[in-house]
């Protein structure tokens, strides 16, 4: 359990001033995820995703991070990890670099659960040290609410638009947690910002894992969900508890991977 | 030391006494063995190098890029399919001024489907801002290579070194090497202007910019690109001085008062040779001017040189499907516009797909080039 009154003793790596929108469930999200980051006492080292948190967070001269951050391209977040990941090893392994460093992957839902699943398949085959942050806003937001392997059955995007005979998406969201427990790693978990000592405690575990880990953050969107900024932390703890996909805990053990803990936050 | 190499086998070797501190690779024919020879090294200890397996050659290239931003020295090799896939990744490696060095045994695209050699593959990444080599012999594969690393490291660039598929690749030579220490001591530690793993002193690597800053990244870009040439001459001269080996970025081969010439890249090279030599004894005047440096394209010195012929027949191992003549023939008609002499010039494509390419062929292009006999704006050699 972490007390609100420590963490806000910590350094927003995550710094106000980007250009998210009001009520952003993605921002929220990974404010508090570089909040829990410096739980562990190590610094951290990050990589992203093109999607609306690299937009809003990074536009030249700007920037939100103040840890270093490379964003290379959409599909990417863990190919990059992969390579800042073996540029550790090897510096660490000849003495040229002494001090132990955490590295952080961030990804939107598409980015993850779409054009990039085959480069985070890979990372996590190969075992590289990092934690993975899914930040799941169930669509493409940054190119307009588009639908994504994420979009649950019946919402509307606007490539799934409603009309005479369209409802929506006619099809269910892919299992992206089960796909990535099927991999076996040490350390899959879901959260919401919305339950944010949950959340915090699952980076904690997931930082402290000898090996690939893996946190869906469910993020809501108050431009492709439409609904008023105030709503984005009542919505995601609405989302939670009414099952609507975020309610399990995976504690996963290499030898065998599977779901020890499944409790609904709350 | 005098070995007996393939080009892949000699590329695996200079990579082994090169050291590089990551290599992420993917296996694609005819540049396989490169890595897995690589990946010998590796188990057997004789390098430091972390080797990453990835699952994709997008994911190789991005994986060097995430690497090489930490501040490691880093290679990989790749052919035809690969090298297309990794396109996306091309450009951020050069956008972010990074001097990753790319072993490539050049093959034809698809489709049809083709393992064998031409350039297709190196040329539709021209425009990606990395550095071009094409190599002639497998000599010249190893010691371009390495002289590659210093290259791309003190020009911020990336750099790809190509031998062609198959008629290098997987041709024994007799090649001279260096000693493992030579090579270490030619190549020092990599200096990089930043580390992203420097948490101390955070950097943000690959912002977007938008109208306001763009242009000015990618003019910067260029300007590290045209100022690559005087870093190749100094980094081949110091080479020379240790392996008493030189490679002029254009040669002239019996040119002296040559009428017709042919300018090329590539293994051909030392087929038009060939056919220069028997023409030769018979008296026509008949040269050949080999570029080993494609990107940056070395005007200039172009130029100085083929002003003085009166007709020149481009050749290009790849065709750039319905363009004014082949890549490299576009560029040196260009080159030579605003000259007064204005010499003739023909477009000849060949061997694509490892089409042969024999020194009877590049007698007939010689002798038409010669004659100045042209019926079409593209000849193409040897297709049925
Ligand atoms: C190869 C490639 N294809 C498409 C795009 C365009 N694109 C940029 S971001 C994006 C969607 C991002 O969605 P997601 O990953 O869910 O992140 P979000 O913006 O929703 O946070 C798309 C389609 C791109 N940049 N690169
Ligand atoms: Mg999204």
């Amino acid at each position: 359990m972490f007390k609100l009154a420590d963490l806000a003793k910590n350094k927003e790596l995550f710094s106000h001033g980007h250009r998210a929108c009001a009520g952003c469930g993605e921002a929220l999200g990974v404010r508090q995820i570089m909040l829990a980051a410096q739980t562990t006492g190590l610094p951290v080292v990050t990589t992203m995703c093109t999607g609306c948190l690299e937009i809003f967070s990074s536009i030249y001269p700007h920037s939100a991070w103040q840890v270093p951050m490379i964003h290379t391209a959409f599909e990417t977040s863990a190919s990059t990890a992969s390579g800042v990941e073996a540029a550790y090893r090897v510096l660490r392994r000849t003495g040229r670099l002494n001090e132990e460093i955490r590295i952080i992957a961030f990804g939107g839902d598409g980015g993850t659960y779409d054009i990039g699943l085959q480069a985070l398949s890979g990372a996590l085959e190969r075992r590289h040290r990092f934690l993975y942050v899914c930040t799941n806003n169930e669509a493409y937001m940054n190119t307009g609410v588009q639908r994504s392997g994420a979009t649950m059955f019946g919402a509307e995007t606007t490539t799934t638009p409603v009309g005479r005979k369209g409802y929506g998406k006619k099809q269910f969201e892919k299992d992206l947690t089960a796909i990535l427990v099927a991999h076996g790693i040490p350390y899959v978990a879901q959260g919401s910002p919305s339950f944010w000592n949950d959340l915090i405690t699952k980076m904690q575990k997931a930082l402290d894992t000898d090996g690939p880990s893996f946190i869906n953050v469910l993020a809501p969107c108050r431009l492709g969900w439409a609904f008023p900024p105030e709503e984005t932390i009542e919505l995601g703890r609405l989302a939670v508890n009414t099952l609507m996909g975020w309610v399990s805990v995976g504690m996963l053990t290499p030898e065998k991977s599977r779901v020890v803990a499944i409790c609904a936050v709350e | 030391m005098i070995l007996a190499k393939t080009g892949n086998e000699a590329f695996a070797y200079a990579m082994k006494q090169i050291n590089p501190d990551v290599v992420a690779a993917y296996p694609i024919t005819p540049s396989t063995e490169i890595v897995q020879l690589f990946s010998n090294y590796v188990s057997d200890g004789e390098v430091d190098t972390e080797y990453v397996p990835v699952e994709s050659e997008h994911s190789a290239m991005t994986a060097c890029i995430g690497a090489a931003v930490c501040g490691c020295r880093v290679m990989t090799a790749t052919a035809s399919q690969g090298l297309a896939l990794m396109h996306e990744m091309l450009f951020i490696a050069a956008g972010l001024r990074l001097p990753i060095v790319m072993a490539v045994a050049s093959r034809s695209l698809s489709s049809p489907l083709n393992i064998h050699g031409d350039h297709s593959d190196s040329v539709a990444s021209r425009d990606s801002g990395w550095l071009q080599f094409f190599c002639e012999t497998v000599q010249e594969g190893y010691d371009t290579l390495i002289q590659a690393v210093k290259i791309a490291e003190r020009a911020n660039l990336p750099a790809l070194v190509g031998i062609d598929g198959f008629i290098l690749s997987h041709c024994q030579e007799r090649i001279e090497t260096l000693e493992d220490q030579v090579v270490r001591d030619f190549l020092g530690r990599r200096k990089p202007a930043y580390n992203l793993l420097d948490w101390r002193n955070p950097i943000l690597v690959g912002p977007a910019t938008l109208q306001d800053y763009y242009f000015e990244f990618k003019r910067s870009e260029i300007e590290g690109m045209n100022q690559v040439l005087p870093i190749i001459e100094e980094v081949q001269a110091e080479f020379g001085r240790i392996a008493g080996r030189k490679y002029p970025v254009l040669e002239e081969y019996r040119c002296e008062d040559a009428e017709a010439v042919v300018v090329l890249m590539g293994s051909a090279c030392g087929t038009v040779r060939v056919a220069v030599d028997r023409m030769r004894a018979k008296g026509k005047k008949v040269g050949m001017v080999k570029l080993r440096v494609f990107r940056p394209l070395v005007h200039s010195l172009l130029k100085k040189s083929l002003v003085k012929f009166k007709k020149i027949g481009v050749m290009d191992r790849v065709d750039a499907v319905n363009s004014y003549g082949g890549p490299l023939f576009t560029e040196i008609t260009s080159v030579l516009y605003d000259t007064d002499e204005r010499p003739w010039v023909f477009s000849y494509v060949y061997g694509l797909g490892g089409k042969e390419f024999t020194p009877e062929d590049a007698e007939m292009v010689l002798e038409q080039v010669l004659t100045g006999k042209e019926d079409e704006l593209v000849t193409y050699v040897g297709v049925r």
